[in-house]
């Protein structure tokens, strides 16, 4: 990578760290939203949903213990979710024409962007995981650190489809139906919360839409890596789906054809 | 002999059905103010989002010191500063983080860039301020930050669109004359879009915008006589009235 690359990645990633920490009330958010999750709805449902032994798990486990990756995506999810409103938000106010207006390609951009906002969910999915660790609700050493890989590639898919929808987003008033029409039936419909047999039991179409959506691929990819273990299928289908998102986010903010003449339009 | 700092050529752009810039042809010279005077709905945001390839035109060409902007867009943006009409500067980091970003993207090393915002913000009189939070500035502080910004590479073009839109008198001024004097000092090529004839100076060229046309384009003086005006004001409400007759 050429010095220019280097420092203008460098350069994006610092703005959104230093945007996050000055956004207090934003970190606070993203680790309320899981903890509530882990120690009031988990402790709700330990009794009601029993677990069975499927791997990457070698013995029972806890019911905290098995939506602990899913509540990791499930940050990932939100943070995708808020970086596309701050995208959104930066288009409306005009701070992101100085990204693009950069002498470099609109593709490094978009994907330093991305990197950046990945690199925020991560902290947010550590202070979460040693909060957890607090409470007694621990994980293998060595997966802390061998998720690290797979939250990468979790939470630039994620991102992707934030970047996504901030490019086909026209007007901030928007944003509030299409967090409610992705966030829960992207989070509720995957094995976040529950195990995909279980939904199998009740709904074999249920199943299938759980078994496809990305969500699911990527809670899978942590859930293994948290346990050392590398879930090939997951690791494959999420990176596709990471392809094909990005794919689609660069060319909605392509200036030739994407949907950013079309909103100049609008306005 | 030296390329324009700006050369735009048969640029033509439609939303729609409708034309918002129709043949548009001009040029800038190094070390030349030229002022795009045009009314509100002119084309002039349009024209600027072509320039700064914020999008792309299908039809006509724009080149930047001799580097076509279709062919080498990247080659081309790093010769040129831009101030755009809304607020661009990130209200929750201070005035050097805001400009350290902006280093970061053109490629300035760190200590460089640490060199060259403190020499900016000190010709502008901000260097007391770089401390503080956008959020705490006002209008006129902030527009001076987003000048020094876009002048940190040093570019060879400097375009502004309507730069002192909602800024004071005494701001406005102080905004104007800066800009004048980099074009005298430093040679710096300047496209100022505006709408406010008091911002031409009577040594500057101008180029008149209205409904996606170019109008009028030469020196102030020239403008003026080829339409028997005595002064950029009525030299502008001739040709816009004509437009409407």
């Amino acid at each position: 990578m050429s010095p220019h690359y280097w420092r203008a990645l460098q350069g994006i990633v610092t703005r959104e760290v230093l945007r996050f920490l000055h956004q207090r009330e934003r970190f606070l958010a993203a680790l309320v939203r899981p903890l509530v999750w882990l120690l009031v709805f988990a402790a709700g449902f330990r009794a009601a949903l029993g677990l069975s032994i499927i791997p990457p798990y070698e013995t029972y486990i806890t019911y905290e213990t098995y939506i602990i990756p899913g509540l990791v995506g499930m940050i990932q999810l939100f943070n995708g979710m808020q970086s596309s409103l701050s995208m959104v938000y930066d288009r409306e106010m005009g701070s992101m024409r100085t990204l693009l207006v950069s002498p470099l390609p609109r593709w490094f951009l978009l994907t330093a962007k991305l990197l950046a906002g990945t690199a925020v969910s991560i902290l947010q999915v550590y202070a979460f995981l040693a909060i957890a660790a607090a409470f007694d609700i621990v994980l293998p050493p060595l997966g802390y650190l061998l998720a690290l890989p797979a939250l990468v590639v979790s939470g630039l898919m994620l991102g992707a489809v934030g970047m996504l929808l901030s490019s086909t987003i026209r007007q901030l008033e928007n944003f509030a139906g299409v967090m409610n029409f992705v966030i829960f039936p992207t989070f509720f419909l995957s094995s976040a919360l529950y195990p995909l047999w279980k939904m199998r039991e009740s709904s074999v179409t249920l199943y299938q839409i759980c078994a496809v959506n990305p969500f699911t691929q990527a809670v899978e990819l942590i859930r293994f890596a948290l346990y050392a273990q590398v879930n090939w299928e997951a690791l494959g289908w999420t990176t596709l789906a990471l392809v094909i998102f990005l794919g689609a986010a660069i060319q909605g903010y392509n200036p030739a054809r994407g949907f950013m003449p079309r909103r100049a339009q609008a306005e | 002999m030296t390329a324009p700092a700006l050369e735009i050529e048969g640029l033509s752009y439609g939303y729609g059905r409708g034309f918002a810039l129709d043949d548009v042809s001009f040029r800038v010279n190094q070390g030349e103010f030229t002022a795009l005077l045009g009314p509100n709905g002119a084309g002039k945001t349009t024209l600027f989002s072509l320039i700064t390839r914020l999008f792309e035109a299908p039809r006509g060409a724009i080149k930047v010191c001799g580097i076509t902007m279709r062919d080498h867009p990247t080659k081309a943006l790093a010769r040129m500063g831009v101030v755009f009409q809304q607020p661009t500067l990130d209200l929750d980091l201070t005035v050097r983080q805001n400009l350290h970003y902006f280093a970061a993207l053109h490629g300035i090393a760190r200590r460089d860039a640490s060199i060259r915002i403190g020499e900016a913000l000190e010709r502008l009189d901000m260097a007391e301020r770089d401390g503080e939070k956008v959020r705490q500035l006002n209008g006129g502080h902030r527009r001076r930050v987003e000048l020094a910004r876009a002048l940190l590479h040093k570019p060879d073009l400097l375009v502004l669109d309507e730069p002192t839109v909602g800024l004071d008198v005494p701001a406005r001024r102080g905004i104007v004359e800066h800009v004048h004097e980099l074009c005298r000092t430093q040679g710096m090529a300047v496209l100022w879009a505006t709408h406010l004839i008091d911002e031409v100076h009577a040594d500057d060229r101008v180029v008149v915008i209205h409904k996606g046309r170019i109008l009028a384009d030469g020196s102030v003086t020239d403008v003026n006589r080829t339409n028997a005006s005595a002064n950029l004001t009525q030299t502008f409400h001739r040709l816009i009235n004509q437009v409407a007759a």
